[in-house]
């Protein structure tokens, strides 16, 4: 309680500098690792990120769990890749109407499909997303099916085509660093607070004059617009899509990021991101056996480091560094 | 359309509908004892057919005997699951229960697919693959087998919720856990003896399907699912509801694949999951009950 009311000017003011610290460390990071292999997979860790930061917003904050956000993903990529090749429509058009349609449709099903709770939830996401990735499947006419849409155009600014894989580091990033100036804002503001409470308790929330179930229904809505800007973003770097990117296995995988970094940390989704986007490339050699780490991930974070990385890091460090048998109050 | 057609794609669908049912009560029974929707039922499932294999194979072992020891092995696993990702847990909300079964379930897939490899594996059928034809359409034996196993099955469950101590020891955890500790019912004992029934039952599920429609290390994923589904339809029940809401999926299913696309077939098991959960989150046959939302 006491931090609700302290989270006044000086978390913003934090925050505000720990966020252009971060931005300025992304900034330059090309110039570190001018790696050409290297770059293309920041990029994905810029997807990520950001599809990371759209489930966290929901599970970490209004503490909705969402196993359907890959079809979210999909749709955004889906929309932009048929309006950009079949309909030859400008990116940069393509990208907030398939955003609008996105966002419609998860505000269209959001009023029943958050009415449910817990498990009941995840099941009917799940079910949500597996539609979805059927559909993508069986509308061959559109989406070319199983074997994937191709041809899609990179995305253009001021004459500039974002046909590398550095000027994609800029245009992915510059996307999502204002995702997570926004959500970072989001989260500090009276409706990040709301959704707080509605985490902690509806009923509570409700009592105190939050509208629960509308606000549940906004936030998805929002989740789901950032996953199909990411996605938009990935179907006009990739220029290839195929249904096989946006099934089951990657809401799982997008769900093993927001637990692994932190559920409630944007900074965690990003730790949680860039691990898993970089640990099959580490684990090169070891290809069929990421499934099991994932797994094993998941088992091992919620058993032992429920608050993720962004939490347990520094909890470990102070288990470590802290003389034993002292009276700590922790 | 005929009605032989008809007919046909309604007794396959009674027979995979048959397994739903088996999948989704075990669904059920860890869901009434604990609370829990395990994301990791249908990983039994695929156990079943896989160590069914390896028994006729490795072991070669005859049928009669191959079979138990699957089931066997199946619910040890079961019970490691319980006792080592389940148990330990600090913090049980069903966020972090949802996200350890799935993380569960990824885990024994994951090592399924180091012993089985990624190939889709046949398992003899239990009696011939002789046709028997009834009223125009045609059956196989297997599928007599799977309901007649189904049927047995579930009586058996029957027998032991109704008519045994820890049965109805395990019912009375459902209806109110606290109560039934109060009463002397060591409730975390029945918490475990859930997870052994419905493991093993999804893994009857997984043996007597597999020489129907083959086996590999990823089928558990969309069974599971649609055992999910039917368990939805019947309200959660561990009883006849439930064994209605499988049959019922795998002959629309069925029917569905057959007379509109067989592209979609999967996707009616979750357009009903989703209907039935706006609208009637009860459950088809249930009476209305605010806490299932």
């Amino acid at each position: 309680m006491e931090k609700l009311i302290r989270s006044g000017s000086n978390t913003m003011k934090r925050d505000l500098l720990l966020f252009i610290g971060f931005s300025v460390l992304i900034m330059v990071a090309p110039q570190l690792f001018a790696g050409g292999y290297l770059m293309n997979v920041l990029v994905f860790v810029g997807i990520n990120t950001m599809l990371a930061i759209a489930l966290n917003l929901l599970l970490g904050y209004a503490g909705q769990i969402s196993l359907g956000h890959a079809g979210f993903f999909g749709l955004g990529a889906y929309i932009s890749g048929i309006l950009t090749t079949t309909f030859s429509l400008n990116p940069w058009l393509a990208m907030p109407i398939a955003a609008l349609a996105v966002g419609c449709l998860a505000g269209v099903i959001g009023f029943p499909i958050l009415k449910l709770k817990g498990h009941y939830l995840a099941m009917a996401s799940l079910g949500l997303g597996i539609i979805m990735y059927i559909v993508f499947n069986e509308t061959v006419e559109l989406t070319g099916g199983p074997s994937g849409l191709s041809g899609i155009p990179n995305m253009k600014l001021a004459g500039v085509s974002f046909d590398s894989d550095v000027k994609n580091y800029y245009l992915i990033w510059g996307f999502t660093l204002a995702v997570m100036l926004f959500s970072i804002n989001l989260a500090n503001s009276r409706v990040g607070r709301a959704l707080r409470a509605v985490h902690d308790s509806e009923v509570a929330a409700q009592v105190l004059g939050v509208n629960a179930r509308l606000l549940k229904v906004q936030i998805f809505a929002l989740s789901a617009i950032i996953s199909s800007l990411a996605g938009s973003l990935y179907a006009h770097t990739m220029t290839f899509i195929s249904p096989a990117s946006f099934g089951f296995n990657f809401s799982i995988e997008l769900l093993t990021m927001v637990v692994i970094g932190g559920l409630g940390s944007i900074y965690g989704s990003f730790l949680g991101a860039a691990l898993l986007t970089l640990l099959p490339e580490i684990l090169r050699g070891a290809n069929d056996y990421d499934i099991i780490i994932y797994g094993g991930l998941l088992v091992l974070m919620v058993m032992y480091m429920p608050g993720g990385l962004v939490r347990g890091i520094p909890d470990l460090f102070k288990k470590i560094f802290k003389p034993k048998g002292g009276a700590d109050h922790a | 359309m005929q009605f032989d057609q008809i007919l046909q794609y309604t007794l396959s669908g009674l027979s995979t509908g048959a397994i739903y049912a088996l999948i989704g009560i075990g669904f059920s029974i860890i869901y009434n004892a604990t609370g829990i929707i395990n994301f990791a039922q249908g990983e039994f499932v695929m156990l079943g057919g896989l160590l069914t294999l390896s028994c006729l194979e490795l072991l070669a072992l005859p049928l009669w005997a191959a079979v138990p020891c699957a089931i066997a092995v199946s619910t040890v696993v079961g019970i490691l699951f319980e006792r080592l990702a389940i148990r330990p847990l600090k913090q049980p909300t069903p966020i972090n229960l949802v996200i350890i079964t799935i993380g569960g379930s990824i885990l024994i897939r994951g090592l399924a697919m180091l012993v089985w490899g990624k190939d889709t594996h046949a398992i003899p059928a239990f009696s011939g693959d002789v046709p028997i034809s009834v009223g125009g359409a045609t059956i196989l034996p297997q599928h007599l087998w799977i309901l007649a196993i189904t049927l047995v099955t579930i009586c058996i469950n029957k027998i032991y919720f109704y008519h045994t101590i820890s049965g109805k020891a395990m019912r009375a955890c459902s209806y109110n856990r606290r109560a039934a500790g109060l009463v002397g019912i060591d409730v975390r004992r029945m918490v475990l003896f859930s997870f052994i029934i419905s493991s093993a039952m999804g893994a009857v599920a997984g043996i007597i399907v597999a020489p129907l429609t083959m086996t590999a290390y990823d089928v558990g994923v969309m069974l599971g699912l649609k055992g999910f589904c039917a368990a939805i339809i019947g309200g959660m029940s561990s009883g006849l509801s439930t064994v209605i809401g499988g049959l019922l999926l795998g002959v629309l299913e069925s029917l569905g694949a057959g007379l509109i696309s067989s592209g979609y077939k999967d996707a009616i098991a979750f357009i009903i999951l989703l209907l039935i959960l706006f609208i009637r989150p009860q459950g088809l046959f249930g009476k209305a009950d605010s806490e299932r939302v």
